[in-house]
């Protein structure tokens, strides 16, 4: 009993230390999270999202951004969620009581999901570079946003390209069961149908499969043109290299999870010939893509792997809205994120009304040569309700 | 015909993970959880070996290459597994039976974790030096590691056997597994014994993950855990302290999987299906399928 009450007293002095000191500091130190998987097999999707970010934040910084009449230095808090569906909200409430003034991340659906009730209990604007499932800003929260084309968007792009421009009739799916593979899976089936492609199986394994010989020999006798895989680079590697060992020649063709140079690492010679679609316009189109990929490598030494420039421009358009409303202060800057009209560096950035990019474009990519190249480029359809 | 070589392939790797778990439970009684994650090392200092040798402009045929990468690992597996047990098991000799199970755990988190330090966590590929072109059998397509995979583990098994049934060592191993103490009194140096055992099963793990990351191409700080949960499932299935059930029961788990998600359900229900076998066995018989008297142990 004793104990306990001197372990309350001493949490509200500390408490009360912490609001005191936010409340004096004369160079005020403005947090804005970042959240991606850091450790586990995403890792180099999750460091390269925090690398954007950090990026954007050190830009900033350098230029120093006037806010309230005073110079505000922003910090950049990291988090890992290990795109663990059950850490996410262990750390979105850690980004909560650390009062943060905002929010980047999640990468993954899964992730961003469950987070998201928790940003908009505490009114802290969200922005994801990279959460596709569009039940993230279906949920009515204003503080969720993104800034890349959501997977109805995606799916429909994947099922007008494989029926128009590859002719293919006969297509098997396999998914992560995942937020994101799943759902990117149920968009593109239902675009692909509505194109006249047969579906001829729906299987799937989990976001750490890497066995997927007995799937696939199922698949086999039932002669796809092509296989949909819903997931990421880990698992699509793997896939790949297998349905060379059983002799399947059909070719795979998936969404931005696997469009990554990591892919073509792991799935070696097997990468060649094979598709994945990426929201937003072509990189060699992306407006900024070049000067952006120069400052990149020239500051940590690394390639992109894929989302780098939209945390970047993520957390661009979480600023601009702050120094719109002269406050870094959620209540009064959150106000100004639908009104967002940013130039970034993977485009204009517009949200519609649930958060959703406007005129998200999709482009896919294939492999060619050992090097991704995009082959088409299309126009996002009309943003769902 | 092509699913059940899938699960033979599957299972021949989970049985020689599933090897290692139960000479450890056949000496010990206890579950070495960090069984897994030596697995791993094993894998990928096999990788960076191989990746040395290429850089150094060594030029060999593939499955010598392969050799070179795995000579290079097993002592590295080999001193973990021995440190393993002498800093994380030998110290709980006598406790609880829970204190080195927690210790496991902590020791296969902490191996995940040091491996992400030194490798990233991002998967390694494995280096292209192996054939991958499918050769026919009967209709069914394998390639020459899935072959050399099957063979392996039961070659494996032969000479853990013969090692166990045959030799000085394995008669110590006998004695040790009966009761330790008596063993010591007998002249046996039982923490000599356990040491070995210890080093001995994890150079299977070295080999079992080489044979992994081969055959899948990559390898990852967390490979580990999934197949050494699969293959505690597997010795556990075979009846666990047993050598003969720990292939049986990686086998048939294999098998399991493979012709139950290619036939009976569908594929997100192939984990439920393995662990549901477990299930059934442990109700049926709660030995497992090849489970003896304690006494037989080895």
């Amino acid at each position: 009993m004793n104990k306990t009450r001197v372990l309350m007293l001493a949490t509200a002095l500390v408490l009360a230390a912490c609001s005191k000191q936010g409340a004096n500091n004369a160079t005020p130190t403005i947090k804005i999270g970042h959240v991606a998987p850091i450790t586990g097999d995403q890792g180099h999707l999750g460091k390269d999202n925090e690398n954007g970010a950090q990026l954007a934040i050190e830009e900033l910084n350098a230029q120093g951004v006037m806010i309230g009449g005073k110079k505000v230095t922003f910090e950049l808090i990291k988090e890992d969620d290990q795109h663990d569906p059950k850490q996410a909200p262990i750390v979105a409430q850690r980004f909560v009581d650390a009062q943060v003034a905002g929010v980047i991340g999640h990468l993954n659906s899964g992730t961003t999901i469950p987070a998201s009730s928790i940003y908009h209990a505490a009114g802290i604007p969200q922005i994801s570079p990279s959460a596709t499932n569009p039940v993230y800003t279906h949920q009515g929260f204003n503080t969720a946003f993104r800034v890349i084309a959501n997977d109805i968007a995606q799916g429909a792009a994947l099922g007008k390209f494989v029926a128009s421009q590859l002719k293919q009739g006969r297509v098997a799916i396999i998914d992560d069961q995942s937020a994101y593979g799943k759902g990117l899976a149920d968009e593109f089936e239902k675009a692909a149908k509505a194109n006249g492609i047969e579906i001829i199986a729906r299987e799937a394994g989990d976001d750490k499969t890497t066995d997927f010989s007995a799937i696939l020999t199922k698949i086999k006798a039932l002669k796809p043109d092509m296989i949909f895989y819903g997931g990421m680079d880990a698992q699509a590697g793997p896939l790949a290299s297998q349905m060379k060992k059983l002799g399947i020649t059909a070719r795979i063709i998936g969404g931005d999870g696997f469009q990554t140079p990591e892919f073509i690492k792991l799935a070696g010679d097997n990468a060649e010939g094979q598709y994945a679609s990426q929201p937003g316009s072509a990189k060699d189109k992306m407006p900024g893509y070049a000067e952006f990929d120069k400052k990149y490598r020239a500051r940590f030494n690394l390639e992109i792997q894929n989302y780098a420039p939209f945390t970047y421009d993520a957390v661009q358009v979480m600023v601009a809205a702050m120094k719109k409303a002269d406050s870094t202060e959620p209540a009064k800057y959150l106000p100004l994120l639908p009104a967002t009209d940013y130039n970034g560096v993977t485009g204009n950035i517009k949200f519609d009304a649930n958060g959703d990019l406007q005129n998200g474009a999709v482009t896919v990519y294939q492999v060619v040569n050992g090097q991704w190249q995009s082959v088409a480029t299309i126009a996002a359809a009309a943003p769902s309700p | 015909m092509q699913q059940v070589l899938n699960g033979l392939v599957v299972g021949s790797m989970y049985a020689l993970i599933a090897l290692g778990y139960t000479m450890v439970y056949g000496i010990l009684q206890i579950i070495n959880f960090a069984h897994g994650e030596v697995m791993m090392i094993g894998a990928m200092v096999t990788i960076s070996a191989i990746n040395l040798l290429i850089g150094a402009g060594v030029h060999l045929p593939g499955p010598l290459m392969l050799i070179c990468g795995l000579i290079i690992a097993l002592p590295i597996t080999m001193a973990l597994g021995w440190l393993i047990e002498r800093i994380a098991y030998r110290p709980l000799r006598h406790a609880p039976r829970l204190a080195p199970l927690i210790t496991a755990i902590g020791i296969s988190i902490f191996l995940q974790q040091v491996a992400v330090l030194i490798w990233k966590s991002n998967p390694r590929s494995f280096p292209d030096i192996l054939s991958h072109e499918p050769i026919d059998v009967m209709g069914a397509s394998v390639t020459g590691v899935q072959i050399a995979i099957i063979l392996l583990a039961l070659v494996i098994m032969l000479g853990l056997l013969l090692l166990v049934e045959k030799t000085k060592l394995g008669r110590a191993m006998r004695a040790v597994a009966m009761n330790p103490p008596v063993a010591n009194l007998m002249g046996v140096n039982a923490n000599r014994v356990i040491s070995l055992t210890f080093v001995l099963g994890s150079a299977l793990a070295a080999v079992a993950g080489v044979m992994w990351a081969a055959n899948y191409g990559l390898a990852n700080p967390t490979m580990g855990f999934t197949p050494g949960l699969k293959a505690f499932t597997a010795a556990v299935l075979g009846g666990i302290g047993n050598l003969g059930g720990a292939v049986v029961g990686g086998l048939l788990l294999g098998l399991i999987e493979s012709l139950g998600t290619g036939y009976l359900v569908p594929s997100e229900y192939r984990d439920v299906f393995a662990f549901l076998a477990l299930v059934l066995v442990l109700i049926l018989r709660p030995s497992g399928l090849m489970g003896e008297r304690v006494a037989e142990r080895a």
